[in-house]
């Protein structure tokens, strides 16, 4: 196998030299779904359901429940919903499952290219517009049923402070100065943040307030997994500060969740 | 008419290989030692923008000689080669082997084909669970693919800086140790002084978590070598 030297600056190639995704595109493995002209049947494929996120005094502190449903079952418990999208900021996933865990493997990917080809990351801005291009390269397959919607926050190292960006189906995108929500328990998550967020939290409160939020979702909305401590299965959480992006340890959200859970007693 | 004059392809080939071997000499050179956690790359490079060592990919490191343009280019090719790979298979897929290859049969048709060779060497490494299991691979200006064990040198005192590394070398050393090894190594040779601002330095460190590259600063090596 030969490699593919870079051609420098072609005032006729439109490509971006630093860009993975027209690196897939120039090998056709970008990922695809030939769909034509939906006839009114959707398809069915797991949804990954209530994911938020809040900003408090040093940063961003992200939560995302683990149930992904398909109709009105179960499709998994454990899922995945927020991850790491470079060493200072994260993405979680609400929507058709699939093509989200898809879409995160290769915002990764190309956060990664960039930081290597260009010797410096992306700014949270660039990333952020990055995520919208990538959300509306998505538009075909909502017409389809197949719809994502992510959320993203970092540590925007040139302000100094966390930042947090939600996006809607066509990719537009919207940063947000307090918290935010999605999926199908997002409404409620939202209105039990709403109650409780203010300036300047701690990371503790922050911590405490995005478990609760999920909790109270999945108290009222069936696709939301709350805490099972039964089988020890808990939300997901991730902070990312000024040190970069860290995940919460397990027996941290446990034991919050399990405060949480004796507080509404 | 006249005749295209011939020359003998022993000929040709000798010219280009003298032409790429001069090109290199005039370069710095770049070591790579092994220590107990992974590998430390060291060179001489007062430039802090244009680096001769990169990142390719969690556990590979690329470092070049000769014109900069042209292993830059071959460093970004690697880089391409790897996410694509890691991207389509798995991340563990990417090895420092079918890099090597690549970068070898790369190498190979430019020299045969082009009307000027690529006057570079190119050292690949990749650090594995175990010190048993890292490798080292040089890729020559003609394609020519050598592995390394241990320690190696590339650039135009190559000589020089292995026989002197050969003499002394020991495995096992912790991470400052190595990089004394290497400095040492490049101070005797050149004989003179290195400041610590001159260095450029990185490891990969199986420490380190996925992504095993790292850049040391000039206060890292300052103490290191103290």
């Amino acid at each position: 196998m030969s490699l593919e030297l870079p051609s420098g600056l072609n005032p006729q190639s439109q490509a971006q030299d630093a860009s993975f995704f027209e690196l897939l595109r120039r090998h056709d493995l970008e990922p695809a779904w030939d769909v034509g002209a939906g006839d009114g049947r959707f398809v069915r494929a797991p949804e990954a359901t209530t994911i938020l996120a809040l900003r408090y005094a040093d940063g961003v502190v992200m939560v995302g429940d683990r149930r992904a449903t398909e109709g009105h079952t179960i499709a998994h418990r454990r899922m995945q919903k927020v991850y790491p999208a470079d060493g200072y900021s994260a993405v979680a996933i609400a929507g058709t499952a699939g093509l989200a865990m898809e879409m995160v493997k290769l915002f990764q990917t190309e956060l990664e290219h960039y930081e290597k080809l260009e010797g410096t990351r992306l700014s949270l801005e660039g990333k952020a517009n990055h995520l919208a291009r990538m959300v509306r390269q998505q538009l075909p397959m909502v017409f389809q049923g197949l719809v994502v919607v992510p959320l993203f926050c970092g540590f925007d190292e040139e302000a100094g402070e966390g930042r947090l960006y939600t996006y809607d189906v066509v990719g537009g995108r919207y940063e947000e100065d307090d918290y935010a929500a999605s999926g199908s328990g997002g409404r409620e998550a939202k209105a039990y943040l709403r109650s409780v967020f203010r300036d300047d939290l701690s990371e503790d409160d922050a911590l405490r307030h995005g478990i609760a939020a999920i909790a109270a979702a999945a108290e009222q909305d069936t696709a939301t997994g709350g805490p099972d401590p039964r089988r020890g299965i808990y939300s997901s959480a991730v902070i990312v500060d000024r040190a970069g992006y860290r995940e919460v340890d397990e027996d941290r959200v446990a034991t919050v969740s399990n405060q949480v859970m004796g507080d509404d007693q | 008419m006249t005749l295209p004059y011939y020359v003998p392809p022993e000929q040709l080939m000798k010219d280009r290989a003298e032409f790429a071997q001069k090109g290199i000499a005039k370069g710095r050179s770049i070591i790579a030692v092994e220590y107990a956690d992974g590998v430390l790359m060291l060179a001489e490079n007062s430039s802090k923008a244009l680096n001769k060592i990169g990142e390719i990919y969690d556990r590979l490191a690329f470092a070049g000689v000769g014109k900069y343009n042209e292993f830059e280019a071959l460093r970004v090719a690697g880089i391409r080669h790897a996410d694509l790979k890691g991207y389509s298979y798995g991340r563990s897929d990417v090895s420092a082997k079918s890099l090597a290859n690549a970068y070898s049969q790369t190498l190979a048709a430019v020299f045969a084909e082009t009307v000027k060779p690529y006057e570079i060497e190119i050292l690949i490494v990749e650090v594995g669970d175990t010190p048993d299991d890292t490798v080292m691979f040089r890729v020559r200006y003609d394609g020519t693919l050598v592995d390394e064990e241990g320690f190696c040198a590339i650039g135009g005192q190559e000589d020089e800086l292995t026989s002197r590394m050969k003499e002394r070398f020991e495995s096992g050393l912790d991470r400052a140790a190595a990089l004394r090894f290497a400095a040492e190594a490049f101070e005797r040779v050149e004989d003179r002084q290195i400041g610590p601002e001159e260095w450029e330095a990185a490891v990969l460190d199986r420490t380190n978590g996925r992504r095993m590259f790292r850049r040391l600063s000039a206060d890292e090596i300052t103490s290191a070598r103290s």
